[in-house]
């Protein structure tokens, strides 16, 4: 592993201009990815992991934009801003142009992987055709030989007879199967990073857990980085080494994984964790969190999991967290956003009535109402 | 043999849908199986035949006649192409050719409605009518087909690229179709080949033109929603340039209610120049166009109704037979009306 990350993300903003507001879907979240690491990316619904993600490969489209932050990958600025002459960001030369992107990081550097294996494949087409179709652009080969890499790839990936099924439509394959072919259509291109957008989803859990064992047989073998999108805590433990929490645009928790699990610092994470079963514990009832997540419109102030936090008080309302790392000796790095781990008076100060602590009965509204 | 042999491959490599409801296969099957379709696509077929009866007829007996071989042997003396061109009044040595009925006062103006020489009749000159609506056919049936493939063509490209791009792309090139189609139709295209000149050629171009919104409107409605298509985000993201998504992606998906807008258009098209015949905008006489032809027998409406009749059934026939087939497409193409 070398010193570099291959991919760097630092104060990463994207907001959508909406008619209602601007929704600040992903605001200042930071992350590395290591060479041969998978970094999964965990939220609820709605956090801004896609978001997230579609930055990263610049796929953000009106009225969406990306308004601030850094994102190099081997030393290439994908995002890069600067403050102009008037005070204001603009992007800075060095940052890669649409033209630059589609070139040199689309597909050849960098490859998504879809949720919804249905959805993802090209109906009017042939499965083999699209996989050559995105050989060809990436590779610099000539037609025959891509179709002898798109063969070896659907083999790879597990796809009975695959010079036959080369000619098959994506109607005659089922969900398993097609979410091999986009496995296969990522790694074709041999890109060093590949975004898994929960790639699981739309699975049933046998074919969850081949998928699961097949991803990571190839990464062994290719050597390639992940970042891992999922909602699926079970997904994580199984697949990732480290992972970023997410909670309304922001990461709120990054460690590895182990320490994420067993060392777990963010209540947030820990009211994610009491809200799955899990088969190491024997609990009578669940505890799911309580409320949805605010609107990323307008945030709530102070730490944004205040409204729905247990351990809630004054101090969260007015006081917004600060990334901070708190590893103690045995862990190598594990940053949490809570006001818990802050000498901002958090101790001293009242715990707050939130929907989580039940004092309200109608929760969300009067929360709500109390902010503005 | 083969079919269980498949079936069982399929089977390993997971459950396969009963029918693949796309592809040109599955289209016809579904046209078939739809009676008035098929008596839409036998209308459409008999007239095409009718159209190359007279195309071969043309080209055929006119090339043969270069030589001296078969102008000797006869050749000249075919009945289709000739009972079309001779005008008795101009040409009286070629009249015989038309061979009047017995009886007939004037030789030149056989203008009888039916006899076992002119099935049909003879027109006011004495043009047997079955020959020229031979000939008519072909006009008809390729202005109609060329005048829609350019409405198609062009129309798909303006509609796929401004739902595509989105923006002010979008606009420009949805306001410009927008004021096409704000101007009523048929001053366009005269005003069109007033300006360029009154021939078929240019009255295919026109109507092409002016029907351009129809297919640009309809096309852009589904490029809308297929752009979204996670499958053209993944093409994205792979790195194709954006001609390549919207010619093999995008295109291809949103393309099923043009086809079939494309069928419908043809009938209304041939009816539109045939109109612009009867005007005096399409083909110039002699040429025996459907539109040609009911323009001249407006004057002998009462006395001999059989001119303006038959270029009408022609006409009537033609214009149902590609509705039907457009009908049946639509429902073979409508994944909510196949049960």
């Amino acid at each position: 592993m070398s010193d570099e990350p291959l991919l760097k993300v630092e104060n990463l903003k994207t907001q959508f201009f909406t008619e209602e507001g601007t929704v600040r879907a992903v605001d200042g979240i930071s992350f590395e990815v290591n060479e041969g690491e998978i970094v999964g990316l965990v939220g609820e619904s709605g956090a801004g992991k896609s978001v997230a993600t579609s930055s990263i490969m610049r796929l953000v489209e009106d009225p969406g934009e990306i308004v601030g932050g850094t994102v190099t990958y081997k030393g290439k600025k994908i995002v890069d801003f600067e403050e102009g002459p008037d005070g204001e960001l603009r992007q800075s030369p060095e940052m890669l142009s649409n033209e630059e992107m589609r070139k040199q990081i689309r597909g050849k550097e960098i490859a998504i992987i879809f949720q919804d294996p249905m959805e993802a494949l090209n109906p009017v087409f042939k499965v083999g055709g699209q996989l050559r179709e995105f050989i060809e652009i990436n590779r610099n080969v000539s037609s025959e030989q891509a179709e002898e890499i798109a063969v070896d790839m659907l083999r790879e990936v597990g796809i009975p007879e695959p010079e036959k099924r080369y000619d098959s439509y994506p109607h005659q394959f089922s969900g398993g199967m097609r979410q091999r072919v986009l496995i296969a259509m990522a790694l074709a291109c041999e890109p060093d990073l590949i975004i898994a957008d929960e790639p699981t989803t739309a699975l049933d859990v046998t074919v969850e857990g081949q998928i699961i064992d097949l991803v990571e047989d190839l990464q062994e073998k290719y050597g390639t980085s992940f970042i891992w999108v999922t909602h699926d805590l079970g997904v994580v433990a199984e697949i990732t080494d480290r992972v970023n929490v997410m909670y309304l645009g922001e990461i709120i928790e990054q460690a590895d994984v182990e320490d994420l699990f067993y060392n777990t610092k963010h209540p947030y994470t820990d009211a994610l964790l009491d809200s799955i079963p899990r088969p190491d514990q024997s609990v009578g009832e669940l505890k799911p969190i309580t409320g949805v997540m605010p609107e990323a419109i307008n945030p709530p102030s102070g730490c944004r999991f205040h409204t729905r936090c247990p351990e809630a008080r004054t101090v969260c309302k007015e006081v917004h967290p600060t990334h901070e790392d708190v590893s103690d000796a045995l862990e190598s790095s594990h940053r949490v956003s809570c006001l818990k781990y802050e000498n901002v008076g958090y101790d001293e100060a009242e715990p707050l009535d939130t929907e989580a602590t039940d004092a309200f009965g109608g929760g969300l509204v009067e929360a709500r109402g109390e902010e503005q | 043999m083969a079919e269980t042999s498949t079936r069982t491959e399929a089977d390993d490599a997971g459950p396969e849908q009963p029918e693949a409801r796309v592809g040109w296969r599955y289209t016809l099957t579904q046209v078939r199986r739809d009676p008035t379709a098929l008596a839409g696509l036998v209308l459409i077929a008999f007239m095409t035949v009718v159209a190359l009866i007279g195309f071969v007829d043309g080209v055929v007996f006119d090339f043969l006649s270069e030589y001296a071989v078969f102008a000797d042997m006869g050749v000249r003396q075919y009945w289709l192409a000739e009972t079309v061109w001779v005008n008795p009044a101009t040409d009286p040595a070629n009249a015989r050719i038309l061979r009047p009925p017995v009886g007939l006062t004037n030789p030149y103006y056989p203008n009888e409605p039916g006899t076992m020489a002119h099935p049909l009749g003879t027109d006011h000159r004495g043009r047997d009518i079955l020959a020229r609506l031979f000939y008519g056919t072909r006009i008809a049936i390729t202005v109609g087909i060329v005048s829609t493939g350019i409405a198609m063509f062009l129309g798909t490209f303006v509609g796929a690229v401004a739902g595509y791009y989105g923006g002010w792309i979008d606009d420009a090139l949805m306001r410009g179709s927008e004021t096409l189609y704000a101007i009523p139709f048929l001053v366009l295209v005269i005003a069109f080949m007033t300006a360029f000149g009154r021939n078929l050629t240019y009255a295919m171009i026109g109507v092409g033109i002016a029907t351009i919104p129809t297919f640009a409107r309809l096309i852009r409605s589904r490029v809308l929603s297929v752009r979204e298509e996670d499958y053209v985000e993944a093409a994205r993201a792979a790195g194709v340039r954006d001609r390549n998504i919207i010619m093999r992606h995008v295109i291809p998906n949103s393309f099923a209610p043009v086809l079939v807008q494309a069928t419908l258009q043809v009938g209304v098209n041939i009816l539109i120049i045939a109109g612009l015949s009867f005007l005096g905008y399409g083909a110039q006489p002699p040429t025996p166009s459907w539109g040609q032809m009911l323009n001249n027998s407006r004057d002998y409406m009462l006395p001999n109704p059989w001119f303006s009749i038959w270029p009408g059934i022609a006409i009537l026939i033609t214009v149902v037979g590609f509705n039907l087939v457009g009908d049946g497409l639509r429902d073979a193409l409508d994944p909510r009306i196949n049960n």
